[in-house]
């Protein structure tokens, strides 16, 4: 409070020296103002010889009152003798009434850390980050999945960490120099498996593209998650095409049978489903695939893209199948809802022939590794051996969200032959 | 009645402007629309003919309601105005190593202002030499920037062309609004330490609300009251201070037009009655 009721408050000394208005300076007075107590006033010197007219434009624009001080010009010499230290005042300002009213209605979005997330972010706080002091009156971007349940997962927060401290070079990851000079039916086959692989994952890159612009931002761990999930895609793409380049420029094919299964994750608008239907089913299916061509890889740089991917894909498992159990624990009629999704799936690829005929052979001449017919039944029983493993891998995945044994085993069997 | 109010359409923020305005008048029982013109000299003489209530006025556009009101007995009120449209000042600048010491040294230089019609670019700080003994055109050659003719300065582009013939050296001088001279220095359209300032103008003022004297006092009265009452602790009002440039609005007042008048009176710019006699001007 003033010492003198109803009369001009004392002067608080601010000295600029002799940084320009225009450099910076208004961040001094702003500062001080600020810290003023009411009935106060700022009195600014500095050697600016724009000083005076750059202030009075900033508090004008601001809503602060300004008044020339004793030398508005700076004409004087600066510490004059006898004069003050600082040289003459060349402004006095008054605090406007502007600035903290902005924020007189501003709401902090939650907390910074996972348990500062709340069960419904306000749409208003939109990009803001979570935790931040956020002024209303934005408008609100239409982020769809705004509510906990819908997307979150406890672990999520610990598998992006993960997913970040684990991501690699296509560049330098792969032994791009090994010797690869395999018979010309096995260097077919690896074309076609990786042209089919390049597909698939083209498909895995799209679906969580599109989720993860329609999570709050409040929900960050899960947006992050998502977003690498993307990038690793696009890794495996990157490597899975190089490989299948690597001694030919030309490409597999594509069946239409397999590009309509895949099709049908696109179009899944409802997360859990679309979680359901790529990760726990088939990226889970992938997992098996993936350790196949492990084994069985002809060539060093075969190996070692699939083994990349690998790594990449057991993580997106870990948080569809984290998010799905969630999810379970608060919707009892999750798994209802789970169960038409594949049946619809399965309806509408009933017609259709599933798997490439050229992507099962080229499995079966990788397993078998050569011509002879033994060869070629050990390599055919092996395939048969993975699609059990898939099946298998499925079916246990079901039951952790959740499934008994007997409808896990039915909806496993349901489950797209493409393996995606 | 519905109060009309003319606005010109300086920039496309103006329809969000008077948008905003008009939900936030109507929603409070003022019935309130808006019309956009191209220019401020057909918004004015609409004002004059009663084809309009009020108006959103440039100080140049003021100065003529004043006249065409004057020459039909009429006289409309400057009903509100920004708090930022009070105590603007014009700079003129020169090269930080130019040899002038005061503005008697720009005798037989080159002056670059802003539009014809900028009172705070060109009009004011052009009587500032003239009341310093330069006549602009004979003692000093003018270098006119005429971006946006017709919206008398709102457009800040022609401010910002004669900074650059400043700054190439086309020209040795240029006037400019002292906000102008800061944002250019800190956009980096005048690099720091380029340019000093030769002198400034005294304070004046800029932008009014001004309204018809035919306008029932109740609902201008309603008018301002309103305005006056806008607390930008409200979201929606601060957006609207926001896009529209105030921290607060403050009552209109007809004191801070002095020196635009006389320079309007020295070029013959408008004449006594508020009719366009300036030669050159072309809206």
């Amino acid at each position: 409070m003033s010492p003198h009721p109803g009369r001009p408050g004392p002067r608080v000394a601010l000295d600029l020296a002799g940084l320009p208005f225009g450099q910076g300076a208004h961040l001094l007075v702003q500062r001080a103002l600020a810290g003023l107590e009411p009935g106060q006033e700022l009195a600014v010197t500095g050697r600016d010889p724009e000083l005076f007219v750059h202030l009075s434009a900033w508090c004008r624009g601001h809503g602060h009152r300004v008044r020339p001080g004793e030398d508005p010009d700076g004409t004087a010499p600066a510490d004059a003798p006898g004069g003050p230290p600082r040289g003459p005042v060349r402004a006095v300002i008054g605090r406007g009434p502007g600035g903290p009213d902005r924020w007189a209605g501003a709401a902090r979005a939650g907390g910074a850390a996972p348990d500062g997330i709340v069960a419904r972010p306000d749409a208003g706080w939109g990009l803001a980050a979570r935790g931040a002091l956020v002024e209303d009156g934005a408008p609100a971007p239409s982020f769809d999945l705004a509510e906990r349940d819908l997307v979150w997962a406890e672990v999520a927060p610990r598998l992006y960490a993960h997913a970040a401290s684990a991501q690699w070079d296509p560049a330098t990851a792969v032994p791009w120099d090994a010797p690869v000079d395999l018979p010309p039916a096995v260097e077919a086959a690896v074309v076609q498996v990786m042209t089919y692989l390049v597909e698939n994952e083209q498909a895995a890159l799209v679906v969580p593209a599109r989720l993860l612009t329609r999570i709050h931002p409040h929900f960050r761990e899960v947006v992050q998650l998502l977003a690498v999930q993307a990038a690793d895609e696009a890794r495996h793409v990157e490597v899975f095409t190089r490989r299948a380049l690597l001694r030919d420029a030309t490409m597999g094919t594509s069946s239409a049978g397999g590009r309509a299964s895949l099709a049908g994750l696109l179009t899944e608008p409802d997360f859990a489903l679309a979680s359901f239907l790529l990760s726990v089913l088939g990226e889970g299916s992938f997992l098996n695939l993936l350790s196949f061509l492990d084994r069985h890889a002809p060539d060093p740089v075969t190996r070692a893209v699939v083994r990349l991917a690998h790594q990449d894909e057991a993580r997106h498992v870990a948080f569809g199948v984290a998010h799905l159990e969630h999810r379970a624990s608060v919707e009892p009629a999750l798994r209802g809802r789970l169960r038409g999704a594949v049946e619809r799936r399965h309806d509408m690829l009933r017609d259709t022939a599933g798997l490439n005929q050229d992507v099962m052979d080229a499995l079966v001449v990788l397993a078998a590794g050569g011509w002879e017919p033994a060869a070629i039944g050990r390599g055919h029983h092996q395939v048969q051996g993975l699609l059990a493993a898939m099946d298998q891998g499925r079916q246990r995945r079901l039951v952790r969200l959740g499934f008994p044994a007997d409808e896990a085993a039915d909806l496993s069997a349901l489950h797209t032959r493409n393996f995606m | 009645m519905t109060l009309l109010t003319g606005a010109v359409a300086y920039d496309p923020k103006v329809v969000a402007v008077w948008t905003g305005f008009r939900t936030w008048l109507t929603e409070r029982g003022l019935p309130f629309d808006f019309l956009l013109y191209s220019h401020y000299e057909r918004q004015v003489e609409d004002l004059a003919a009663g084809r309009i209530h009020a108006a959103w006025l440039s100080p140049l556009a003021w100065i003529r309601c004043r006249r065409l009101a004057a020459a039909r007995g009429a006289r409309p009120r400057p009903l509100v105005m920004r708090d930022t449209d009070r105590g603007l000042r014009s700079v003129i600048a020169v090269r930080a190593d130019a040899p002038y010491a005061n503005v008697h040294d720009l005798k037989g230089r080159t002056v670059a202002v802003g539009a014809v019609d900028s009172p705070q670019a060109t009009l004011i700080p052009l009587s500032l030499l003239r009341a310093e003994g330069l006549k602009p055109g004979e003692d000093v050659r003018v270098r006119r920037h005429d971006v946006g003719v017709g919206l008398h300065g709102d457009h800040v582009g022609g401010e910002r062309e004669a900074a650059r013939a400043l700054l190439s050296g086309e020209a040795d001088a240029a006037c400019l609004l002292d906000a102008s001279h800061l944002l250019f220095g800190q956009e980096g359209t005048l690099p720091p330490g380029s340019t000093r300032l030769l002198t400034s103008t005294a304070a004046y003022d800029h932008c009014v609300l001004a309204v018809s004297d035919a306008v029932p006092a109740a609902a201008a009265d309603r008018l301002r009251d309103l305005l006056l009452g806008m607390d930008p602790a409200d979201a929606e009002v601060r957006r609207l201070f926001d896009l529209e440039g105030l921290n607060a609005w403050l009552p209109g007042r007809d004191e801070g037009f002095t020196a635009l008048a006389t320079a309007v009176d020295e070029t013959g710019f408008y004449d006594a009655a508020g009719r366009v006699t300036a030669e050159d001007y072309r809206p």
